[in-house]
């Protein structure tokens, strides 16, 4: 049977695989012979669900959006994973990351992170285990995302300056393979999306499974059926949108949409359109598409949304594209800020900058009246208020 | 067809010294230059360095000499360039040492058959993994001469080495410690116990140690149990700080 999942090498058609120096071999083929053993195992199992329960806050509402829903003309469920602790679907990763670094006797964490997002959810579970954590941040983004700096030394985890590069989540990225390179006993490090070298994008994925997992039999519950006609979420790396189509990637009777971040436009030359503007390349590890130049060196992003300025993709997703099983839709600052003042009037909730390009898609796509689309909704607006002030006057 | 070079100076009895810089740096001409006067200055061998925008494997010094280059504008094509007369004016191997992606963008083949007509011996790409490698590019690279260089570290289990000594056909290069590039003082006991592992492994590739060799001293103790040592970050450091002028008091204090 066809699939969209992993081979056992990592591979998702032509992308994915370890493209790694050999200082990290060790390093991941440790992870690699380990982690579907450790992740099917029982006890990790219970530890794992227990704790997405208990501290996370799952199952998450599936919520029918009907004054939305009515808008479009269609059925729109919004799947809540900005009720998550934390903010985000990113701490259903690191719940999972976190327990197998233990599994696999490590007593040091680091991570990298964008906007912070992902860097607070690694510095929780580290609190929440007593794990000696420490987050790489691009020196830019320390200045412009003062509160989460904050959180993460609240949470007790060092921030420590990536000042390689252009300062950002790339350089970051570095920063902390690196760190890797440099600890490569005790060490766990635990990425942020279904990014980097074989098993990263497919361990991710499975962490973050959990959300499709529920979409599923709480779609049943209130539709009588498991399977919608869409699922809809943004991708920057690919980690909300890998958890949501994870139990749909091999039924062709949901279409799948990943909506990427335009930023000023395609041809802008401001622009974090992957899909779009990337040719295949290696980055981080990987195989996959990524922006660079004819030379092969990796360019800079932009989005207004810190957390889908990536270069690249998650495999998974590179090859959704090439595939055509993925339909992807690029959405600007503009589209995605004013779909978010949308939403925020319509249904009461402030979407995360991120999420609100899944919300920017309607205008691109038509659904039927009885289609049911579920949209990821992948983390909530706080921490996005200043740009939502800036943006608006507010 | 000739014997490669690289082949024929392993067969020499001293130790080797071999030498890295980064393609570009510090200005966008002095690739020429710095490949004579290192080897005039009794360099054995040099790893002429493609730089990158990522470089993962590398600390500070090799870091910023590489995104110096590129914003000097060296890039895969300009270097080919400069180097296409290379081979009347030096006789040492020449090794290209970059990350897999420029190679990949250029088209491997093309980047091989590049290498053959200017004369480079070698290739490093850390990041290009053994099983790709073997897989689809090795026919390649022999087709044009080139020898391919695999990495060790203190970490690479024996059955691994193993498999890297059968796949090699030249030299292993043996990563010091642990660790990024970028000279540290002195090896300590638990390099010299790793270093001598190796070499009673009877291995049929010689190695070349890397990583961690600033100065004479540690040139010596990397050289003790094998072939030759590279020397990288620390040159670019004397780049830096003396200039292109001064490459022979870098090479004389080393040995």
């Amino acid at each position: 049977m066809k699939t969209y999942h992993a081979d056992e090498r990592g591979y998702y058609g032509e992308f994915g695989g370890a493209f790694i120096p050999e200082m990290l071999y060790p390093n991941c083929e440790e992870l690699r012979q380990n982690y579907l053993r450790i992740m099917v195992d029982p006890s990790f199992q219970e530890e794992f669900h227990q704790l997405l329960k208990d501290y996370v806050g799952r199952p998450t509402p599936l919520y029918f959006a009907e004054r939305l829903s009515e808008k479009y003309g269609t059925k729109i469920y919004l799947k809540r994973e900005d009720l998550c602790h934390t903010g985000a679907h990113k701490v259903n990763n690191t719940i999972g990351q976190i327990l197998m670094a233990k599994k696999l006797g490590k007593n040091r964490i680091i991570a990298e992170t964008g906007a912070g997002q992902h860097g607070v959810a690694t510095a929780t579970v580290c609190a929440l285990v007593g794990i000696e954590c420490v987050v790489y941040m691009g020196e830019i983004d320390i200045a412009r995302q003062a509160p989460n700096v904050a959180r993460m030394k609240m949470l007790g985890a060092e921030v420590r300056p990536a000042l390689s590069g252009s300062k950002t989540l790339k350089d970051a990225t570095n920063e902390a393979i690196r760190d890797w390179i440099n600890n490569p006993v005790d060490t766990h490090y635990i990425i942020g999306s279904v990014v980097g070298p074989h098993p990263y994008p497919d361990m991710v994925a499975r962490f973050q499974s959990v959300i499709s997992e529920e979409i599923k039999w709480q779609l049943k519950e209130k539709e009588g059926r498991e399977n919608p006609d869409y699922v809809v979420a943004c991708v920057g790396g690919g980690s909300n949108a890998a958890g949501a189509y994870f139990h749909y990637l091999d039924n062709p009777d949901v279409g799948i949409i990943a909506v990427e971040a335009a930023g000023r436009g395609i041809d802008s030359g401001e622009s974090a359109a992957t899909s779009a503007l990337g040719k295949v390349g290696i980055i981080h590890g990987s195989k996959t598409l990524l922006m660079q130049t004819d030379d092969g060196q990796i360019t800079e992003p932009y989005s207004i949304s810190a957390g889908l300025d990536y270069p690249g993709v998650g495999p998974m997703h590179a090859h959704l594209f090439k595939s055509g099983r993925g339909e992807f839709i690029s959405i600007t600052d503009d589209e995605a800020m004013t779909a978010g003042l949308e939403v925020s009037q319509l249904e009461g909730i402030i979407p995360a900058i991120e999420t609100s390009h899944a919300f920017a898609i309607f205008d691109y796509k038509k659904f039927k009246p009885d289609n049911i689309v579920v949209i990821n909704l992948s983390g909530r607006g706080d921490k996005d208020l200043q740009t939502y002030i800036d943006y608006f006057k507010l | 067809m000739k014997e490669n070079r690289i082949k024929q100076k392993l067969q020499e009895s001293k130790k080797l010294l071999s030498i890295y810089f980064t393609a570009g740096y510090p200005n966008l001409n002095d690739t020429v230059g710095i490949i004579q006067d290192l080897e005039k200055n009794g360099v054995d061998m040099i790893e002429i360095g493609l730089p990158f925008s990522d470089p993962l494997a590398d600390g500070p010094t090799i870091q910023d000499s590489s995104t110096q280059a590129l914003k000097n504008g060296m890039h895969t094509e300009l270097l080919f360039e400069q180097l296409k007369d290379i081979r009347n004016t030096v006789s040492i191997p020449l090794i290209l040492m970059g990350y897999f992606n420029p190679m990949l963008q250029y088209g491997v083949e093309d980047f091989c058959k590049k290498c053959f007509e200017i004369g480079i011996d070698g290739i490093i790409m850390p990041d290009l993994p053994l099983d790709v490698y073997q897989e689809e590019y090795q026919a390649i690279f022999e087709e044009y001469g080139l020898i391919n260089v695999f990495l060790i570290t203190p970490q690479t289990s024996e059955k691994r080495i193993r498999a890297i000594d059968d796949a090699s056909d030249g030299f292993i290069y043996m990563v010091s410690s642990a660790s990024t590039t970028g000279a540290k003082k002195g090896f300590g006991e638990e390099q010299k116990a790793y270093f001598e592992r190796i070499s009673n492994m009877g291995l049929k590739n010689q190695q070349i140690v890397g990583f961690g060799i600033s100065n004479a001293s540690t040139f010596q103790q990397a050289t003790e149990n094998t072939k030759g040592a590279i020397i990288g970050s620390a040159f670019i450091k004397h780049l830096t700080a003396k200039g292109v002028g001064s490459i022979s008091d870098f090479v004389g204090q080393i040995r």
